[in-house]
């Protein structure tokens, strides 16, 4: 595969044309807004979370397609689960977005690998200013987080 | 088609390959590459000259003394005005603020109105939102025509007497569209108001007589027309830079020091506060040499030419559109524009695995995006040294993005 294609693989680009949870939530919820103003990519984020798990979600935004499906395919990996789960799940996602070639953190027999669709990022590595792009929604769940007193 | 293809060969950086592709250097709006006498000219500085200017008696500071002058009397014949009304600045941005602190602090108040385009560049904005907000005086918007350019279809409406300053680009840096400038300068001085331009992408791009155009100031930068970063120019009228206060004050702009209050260096010294970039200002006189001896007529012919090659090809693309004029006698080599539902960064991405140099973004001009009803653009932008070919090269590439996002 060149380059280009692992970066935009079908599943990102299924995530940026159908992004999953996109919207509001009303009544009582976390909300947290995250941008990249070197590009302009916005990120924003509704959470409801009860008794440490995160039962509703939704995102707003505009931006790139990395930026975007990276959002929807967390949206699709936090809904359900606990915000433990929620942590380790922001870890793995960093560690797969900054370790060199040839490493593989998702190697399916490790214990507890959650990353499902979100492996399909893993393309971005080879395109570094794009990063920031893949990070951004997860920077702002991060902010979302802290105001649940975490 | 008009001939500057051998310039490339002064272009050390046009060689270089980008992805395993030859660079096709399309951001020039942002930043101009350098030729070689421009490299040279600061090296030859710093290997032979290099001393602090305007101190000291010693042969390096007045050799070095001389070169920064000389350069500066160049850069005034470029734009075809008096050395004493060119002041070195930190580039287009600086030379704004200059203006803007030095001018608007100490001649607006409460009732009086800054008049801006929708379509300025952020250094055209910002420090005017800021003064507005010291001084009390309101900032007015205007906007565009369907052509992208200035609307200036009912100035009277806008410009009325309360009106102190109006300042606005020569040409934007996102949709390519020239500025009105008789229009406005008229409409300004008819209420008796001042006329800033912002000539960052004028002045590389055009021949400019700074004293014909009317307007009150007017700033550029050396790094958009073939020179370093780190340096540009503010121009004014003579009386206009009389009245002008500096903003910086330190060595080198003083007249006398006393312990509680000093005066200033006349013009255009008083601007210059502290040791100045020399090599820089050195390096913006070369450049103005070298698009001295191509000829600004030149250089705007064969812009127009590649524009209107740039625009045609384009229009090719399925699912392209272009933000700015069509016509090439109204607008300069940027040309912005979205393809289909593909993220302008996206596309800059994908383009750049051919060697292809574009931008995306909002450009630094979050008003116009809005106004755009656009998140961010991708831009081309063109410059003496680009090539039909790499037009072409281009539009292949994008063609190619089509493909990975699907488009057919
Ligand atoms: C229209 C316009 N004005 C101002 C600027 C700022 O110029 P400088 O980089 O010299 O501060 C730019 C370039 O970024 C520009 O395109």
């Amino acid at each position: 595969m060149s380059q280009l294609d692992e970066l935009y693989r079908e599943v990102i680009l299924d995530h940026y044309r159908n992004p999953r949870r996109r919207g509001t939530l009303s009544g009582n919820h976390l909300h947290a807004e995250g941008n990249n103003p070197s590009c302009g990519d916005e990120f924003a984020l509704d959470l409801v979370v009860e008794n440490g798990v995160i039962t509703d979600a939704a995102m707003q935004g505009q931006g790139c397609s990395i930026s975007q499906a990276s959002g929807s395919m967390m949206m699709d990996a936090i809904v359900g689960r606990s915000v433990d789960e929620v942590e380790d799940l922001m870890r793995k996602f960093k560690v797969m977005m900054t370790i060199e070639d040839g490493d593989d953190p998702l190697d399916p027999d490790r214990p507890g690998s959650v990353l499902g669709d979100l492996e399909a990022l893993q393309g971005v590595r080879k395109f570094p200013v794009r990063i920031k792009c893949a990070d951004l929604a997860w920077a702002t769940l991060e902010d979302a987080l802290a105001q649940a007193g975490r | 088609m008009s001939e500057l293809g051998h310039l490339r060969a002064d272009f050390p950086i046009l060689r270089r390959e980008i992805n395993g592709a030859p660079l096709v250097y399309l951001d020039s709006a942002a930043t101009t590459q350098k030729p070689q006498p421009v490299l040279d000219a600061m090296d030859e500085y710093y290997a032979n000259h290099n001393a602090n200017v305007h101190r000291g008696a010693h042969t390096l500071a007045a050799e070095a003394t001389e070169r920064y002058e000389d350069a500066r009397s160049r850069i005034a014949s470029f734009v075809d005005t008096a050395s004493a009304q060119i002041a070195f600045t930190r580039g287009a941005t600086a030379a704004i603020n200059v203006i803007a602190y030095g001018w608007g602090l100490n001649h607006l108040r409460e009732g009086d109105r800054i008049v801006v385009s929708v379509s300025e560049h952020h250094a055209n904005l910002v420090p005017w939102q800021m003064i507005s907000r010291y001084t009390g005086a309101e900032l007015i918007y205007l906007e565009l025509d369907d052509e992208f350019i200035i609307d200036t279809s009912n100035l009277e409406a806008v410009i009325d007497d309360r009106v102190r300053i109006v300042a606005f680009g020569g040409m934007s840096n996102v949709t390519g569209a020239l500025g009105p400038v008789d229009a406005l300068v008229d409409a300004a001085h008819s209420v008796g108001a001042i006329t800033v331009l912002d000539g960052a992408q004028l002045v590389p791009h055009a021949p400019v007589s700074a004293d014909d155009l009317g307007v009150d100031y007017m700033v550029f930068s050396a790094h958009k027309m073939l020179g370093p970063t780190g340096i540009g120019a503010l121009w004014g009228k003579p009386e206009r830079l009389e009245e002008l206060e500096p903003l910086e004050g330190g060595g080198e702009m003083i007249n006398i020091v006393e312990r509680y209050h000093s005066t200033w260096a006349p013009v255009p010294h008083k601007f210059e506060a502290g040791t100045p970039p020399i090599a820089e200002a050195i390096g913006f006189g070369a450049a103005v040499d070298y698009l001295g001896r191509v000829g600004m007529e030149a250089v705007a012919a064969h812009e127009r030419e590649i524009t209107a090659y740039a625009l045609e090809r384009l229009s090719e693309v399925p699912d392209l559109t272009i933000y700015g004029p069509k016509d090439v006698t109204k607008r300069g080599g940027a040309v912005s524009f979205s393809l289909g539902d593909i993220h302008p960064h996206d596309l800059a991405t994908i383009v750049d695995q051919d060697g292809v140099a574009i931008r995306a973004g909002h450009h630094c001009a979050r008003p116009l995006m809005q106004y755009l009803q656009v998140p961010a653009t991708a831009r081309a932008s063109f410059y003496l040294y680009n090539l039909r070919e790499e037009v072409d090269v281009l539009v292949g590439a994008l063609m190619k993005a089509r493909k990975v996002f699907g488009l057919g």
